[in-house]
């Protein structure tokens, strides 16, 4: 069960930040394990003329919540609220039982920037963990705190933290009858800075992320067929890669970046094709009179994953790219599709369903050990986090699109609705350096 | 084999229900007397051409948004076709119902009509992009083996991304899995 310090601080953070009009998406977690650390969030300290509106602590204590494995310390039941080292007594913080505290400060250099220094202890131990320094413009202190959250979680899970990467994801609004509005959009990987990459009458679906985080493609149908579209993020620039009769579906970038794969119908039924990006030569994969679909590379960059009926009903196939040499990966249910594999390699997330009812699950290719990992139906589209933690997907909840995000193992779950209308297509960005471009940070 | 129309959409009642009234209208003129529920039973004034053939007066087959009407009857022919869950295979009811669209288009070999298929919200997105366009290609199939020319048709697939029906019941899924033809 989820911790209710956890969960009352996330909706403390929710509140705190004004759940700002523009964040369209309020994350609500519902389960995070049962082990989870206790971890005390200090306030930072704040210096004279440091923006108030992105409050660090709050932001910290939320990017840690929401892995499910940390439960923050509520705010009022701290008994002081440290910003240096010399004001920690750590017999504040065994009293509430936290095994970690981060206390920090933030001060306005005379360059403009914001200067932000933080301190990581082990309370039991009574030692310093880190301490760190980082440097932004003002409007980069959202990227100094999910920093300082990678910093923590890799410092005390020894896994790298995903907190500084962001979503696509495509939102759909019902303005009327037979009238709606599609957006491809993006958001920090906590719901904010929401912002729309492209908006059209016609749907968009399938956005997916080049390995550098730079580029965005999709699928869209604004010429009144589907055709795939390449844009870069930063200044908005879009080319259009495939445009052929029939379906232009389903691109996803190789690992390196240099190719794409993506379905064509052109030649008499959907298969699966490669394109070099820089060249936009076709290599075609596939040869079979079956739908062949939804296919992505495998981390070594060797294999494709893809969807195909060609034994009667949607299944996971793997073909090797260099000798073509398909095999079969899943056996369990009568639909599975749409799958992804693990950073690691060994595990594959895909759409299954079971007694009818469509959820995410995980296999284990080396054991052939199928676990279900939602309880919520009509799952669709999981991306996974490029440290393999968490997957994103798209699902329902009472009647309205939402997003959710749940942990390999299932124990830690939230729910990412969005109040602009139905949410969908959730893509998971690589590792990104920093959004603002300008954040530097040093341990000592 | 039971020769049926095929199921006509609700929305469809309306624009049918005009059409029958201006035909009606427009066939017993200034008498007035024409049935508005049923189509008329006696022969029209003009005379019908019973075998379709190339026609020197379009309009005479088609309304004005220029779908293709039943030379016989003058109702609109049905222009949505329903699938079962997970499959592309059109019913013997279907299959009658686009031999007529056949008929139309093999006599108007200048006429292009798209076919747009269409999936319910079950399952993934590619998929039913894929599978949407299988079921626009059933249509295809069959008008190209009736004797229309290949040129004449284009098939669209709009997998799930627009029903006609948002809900999410059986019924409203039932109204999702079609093949719809448009001509321009």
């Amino acid at each position: 069960m989820k911790s209710p310090l956890a969960g009352a601080l996330a909706l403390c953070v929710l509140v705190c930040l004004g759940v700002p009009a523009e964040a369209q998406i309020a994350i609500q977690i519902d389960r995070g394990r049962d082990d989870a650390k206790k971890i005390a969030v200090v306030p930072f300290g704040r210096g004279v003329n440091v923006p108030s509106s992105d409050e660090i602590a709050g932001i910290v204590s939320f990017d840690l919540a929401r892995s499910g494995q940390f439960a923050p310390i509520a705010r009022e039941n701290m008994l002081s609220l440290p910003t240096r080292g010399q004001e920690v007594f750590f017999r504040d913080w065994k009293i509430l039982g936290s095994e970690y505290l981060v206390i920090g400060s933030a001060q306005m250099m005379p360059s403009g920037n914001v200067e932000v220094t933080y301190e990581l202890f082990d309370v039991l131990a009574e030692r310093v963990m880190a301490r760190e320094r980082y440097t932004a413009p003002p409007s980069g202190i959202r990227d100094i705190a999910h920093l300082i959250s990678d910093s923590i979680y890799e410092k005390i899970t020894g896994i790298r933290g995903a907190f500084s990467t962001k979503l696509l994801y495509v939102l759909a609004r019902n303005l009327g009858t037979k009238n709606v509005e599609f957006r491809l959009e993006m958001a920090d990987a906590d719901g904010a800075r929401a912002r729309t990459l492209v908006e059209s009458k016609e749907p968009i679906l399938s956005a997916s992320w080049s390995p550098s985080g730079k580029h965005a493609v999709y699928v869209s149908f604004e010429r009144g067929k589907p055709a795939i579209f390449m844009q870069e993020i930063a200044s908005g620039t879009r080319t259009m890669l495939t445009d052929f009769p029939g379906l232009n579906s389903a691109p996803a970038f190789s690992p390196d970046g240099r190719r794409l794969v993506l379905v064509l119908s052109k030649d008499g039924n959907p298969e699966i094709y490669l394109m070099d990006v820089a060249t936009r030569a076709l290599t075609r994969m596939t040869r079979h009179h079956a739908i062949d679909t939804e296919p992505s590379f495998t981390p070594d960059g060797q294999s494709l994953v893809f969807t195909s009926d060609r034994g009667g009903k949607p299944q996971i196939y793997r073909m090797n790219i260099a000798n073509g040499l398909t095999e079969r990966l899943t056996f369990e249910g009568d639909y599975n599709a749409r799958a992804r594999m693990l950073p690691d390699g060994k595990h594959l997330v895909f759409v299954h369903r079971q007694n009818g009812v469509f959820h995410i699950a995980l296999q284990d290719l080396t054991r052939d050990r199928v676990l279900v990992l939602t309880e919520t139906a009509l799952d669709e589209s999981p991306s996974v986090a490029p440290n393999g933690t968490m997957l994103i997907y798209a699902t329902q909840d009472r009647g309205r699109g939402i997003l959710a995000a749940v942990s390999i193992d299932g124990s830690v779950k939230y729910r990412l609705p969005s109040s602009a209308g139905d949410v969908r297509e959730p893509a998971w960005s690589p590792y990104l350096n920093t959004a603002a471009g300008t954040v530097s940070g040093s341990s000592r | 084999m039971t020769m049926q129309w095929g199921r006509v959409a609700p929305r469809d009642g309306v624009r049918r229900l005009l059409a029958m009234t201006v035909v009606a209208f427009a066939l017993y003129g200034c008498k007035g007397a024409g049935t508005q529920e049923a189509p008329p039973a006696a022969p029209p004034e003009e005379a019908v051409v019973t075998t379709p053939g190339p026609s020197t007066d379009v309009q005479r087959y088609e309304d004005e948004f220029g779908n293709p009407l039943n030379p016989t009857t003058g109702m609109p022919l049905e222009r949505v076709f329903y699938f079962e869950y997970d499959r592309a295979v059109l019913t013997p009811e279907s299959l009658v119902a686009l031999e007529a669209h056949a008929a139309h288009l093999r006599g108007s070999p200048e006429k292009r009509v798209m076919v747009e298929g269409h999936c319910d919200e079950r399952g993934t997105r590619e998929y039913n992009l894929a599978l949407g366009e299988r079921r626009g290609d059933a249509a295809r199939t069959f008008l190209v083996s009736s004797g229309v020319s290949r040129s004449q048709i284009e098939v669209v697939s709009y997998g799930e991304e627009r029903p006609v029906d948002p809900g999410h019941s059986e019924s409203a899924w039932a109204q999702n899995r079609r093949a719809e033809l448009i001509y321009r």
